[in-house]
């Protein structure tokens, strides 16, 4: 009696031991994987604009490619890590000009285009962001990966806070978000400032057809 | 003719479908437009033509052997391609390496027909020898329809190529941070009106590994596995995936045993 009482005990401790070190696997990095590596250096070849410098990850992009970690309580210092990474690659506009012209920038959201191996070296890189987002009520084409911008600025304001927070959000999304869907459109030079500007008219200029 | 009329006038009314739901409907997504134009031409798919001519191909004596591609082995033994698809990638003894269809069909090419793969590898897809290879594959994944997804992680090799694949899905890069998962790791997802089906689970990987190799409406071809990927990392603005390369094949495996259980629909019908 005793002994199966013994017995019971150390498969229900065994059990817990075994789970919080599956618990444990399963959250902690990624590790390097040569045989990972091997097969992505292999399976690529450079293309026109597109390099294989592309494969090579930044530690933002390292971070994100595992998600179950990034996502995880043990994460939590990487990704704050991350996130002043990427804040601190923000520059403000050199020119003091937050907003620029909405009709610009309706025309940069519309365009998908660029950067990819079948673009030249000067195609114009669009925004893409009716991609993802819906953005003038008008436009019935949008994706929803990310939240709806209709009423950006009507429903949060002009201040100089919300200018700045969405000025910083579209340059580098990962400062706010280590692990965001949307691209660093500063970071990679995806959009130049003014571009940037013309964005930033689209959700923030009280004319613009978004805040109607 | 007859069928290439109908094909036609469907293709016409397809167009004509989109651009009304375009104008009136917001927020209606395509699908349904889509599955209007599948009921339209449910009697002649157009991959049928490909198969046809796939067909043809597989029977024909081809190569510096002037052999026909009748004693492949798909996996289910030389010379049986019904139902060989559906079990696809898999672990292949002679070359001792996991294969997708394509890069399956390479090797019969060259060990049958004394082909040289690299050919192959650097054609533009829609030309030349690639040609031959997406009437061949139609072909080949006709003969598995209705089937059930059954592909194995057994082997030692095909569990490691599932799990390449995995990490391969979630691998960020490229200057716009996409991965695989950037679209396809949610449900209920859309860019623009595109659904995009959840790969990481059964039921959205069924979606799309269950309907492709697919006929292309918007740009009237028919597109293989490997050339929808290749498309995919395209616009995650990758470098090139290489013909056949691991990559393809560890990110086929993964999502056909995510896809397990599901239907072989293909050649499917896209958008």
């Amino acid at each position: 009696m005793k002994n199966t009482n013994i017995k019971k005990l150390l498969t229900i401790t065994s059990f817990i031991l075994a789970s919080s070190l599956l618990h444990n696997v399963a959250v902690a990095q990624q590790k390097n994987d040569p045989k990972f590596n091997k097969m992505m250096a292999d399976s690529f070849r450079a293309d026109g604009i597109a390099g294989l410098d592309r494969i090579q990850q930044d530690e933002t992009q390292k971070f994100c490619s595992d998600p179950v970690f990034a996502n995880s309580k043990q994460g939590e210092k990487m990704r704050d890590k991350i996130q002043k990474i990427n804040m601190a690659s923000i520059k403000q506009p050199s020119d003091g000009k937050y907003i620029g012209d909405w009709k610009k920038g309706e025309a940069i959201a519309q365009s998908g285009r660029g950067a990819t191996w079948t673009d030249k070296a000067d195609t114009v890189i669009g925004g893409g962001c009716y991609n993802c987002h819906q953005i003038d009520p008008k436009e019935i084409s949008y994706g929803n990966i990310g939240p709806s911008l209709t009423g950006y600025g009507k429903l949060r304001g002009y201040s100089q806070e919300v200018v700045t927070y969405t000025w910083n959000r579209i340059n580098n999304s990962k400062a706010y978000n280590a692990c965001s869907n949307m691209p660093r459109f500063a970071h990679f030079k995806l959009l130049n400032e003014q571009q940037i500007q013309d964005v930033m008219a689209l959700l923030l200029d009280p004319a613009s057809p978004v805040n109607q | 003719m007859q069928r290439k009329f109908t094909l036609g006038l469907a293709s016409g009314m397809m167009a004509a479908l989109l651009t009304i739901s375009s104008s009136v409907s917001a927020q209606k997504s395509a699908t349904d437009d889509i599955a209007k134009y599948r009921e339209m031409i449910a009697d002649g798919n157009p991959s049928e033509l490909y198969e046809a001519a796939g067909e043809d191909l597989w029977k024909k004596p081809a190569g510096p052997k002037n052999a026909t591609l009748e004693k492949c082995d798909l996996g289910l033994g030389p010379g049986v391609v019904k139902g060989a698809a559906a079990q696809l990638p898999r672990y292949f003894k002679d070359t001792n390496k996991v294969q997708d269809l394509e890069s399956r069909l390479m090797t019969c090419m060259q060990t049958l027909q004394g082909r040289d793969p690299q050919e192959m590898i650097d054609a533009p897809f829609q030309k030349g020898p690639k040609k031959d290879m997406e009437a061949i594959v139609a072909y080949v994944v006709t003969a598995s329809k209705g089937d059930k997804i059954k592909v194995s992680t057994n082997h030692p090799k095909e569990k490691e190529m599932y799990e390449l694949g995995k990490r391969a899905f979630f691998f960020q890069g490229g200057p716009m941070d996409f991965s695989c998962a950037s679209c396809h790791a949610e449900n209920g997802k859309r860019i623009r009106l595109q659904d995009l089906p959840n790969l990481t689970e059964q039921k959205g990987a069924a979606m799309g590994w269950g309907y492709w190799p697919a006929y292309r409406v918007s740009s009237g071809q028919f597109w293989t596995m490997q050339q929808r990927l290749n498309d995919c990392y395209r616009q995650q603005r990758f470098p090139f995936p290489i013909y056949g390369s691991d990559v393809t094949i560890a990110l086929s495996m993964y999502m056909a045993k995510t896809a397990n259980g599901g239907t072989v629909e293909t050649p499917g019908l896209k958008r």
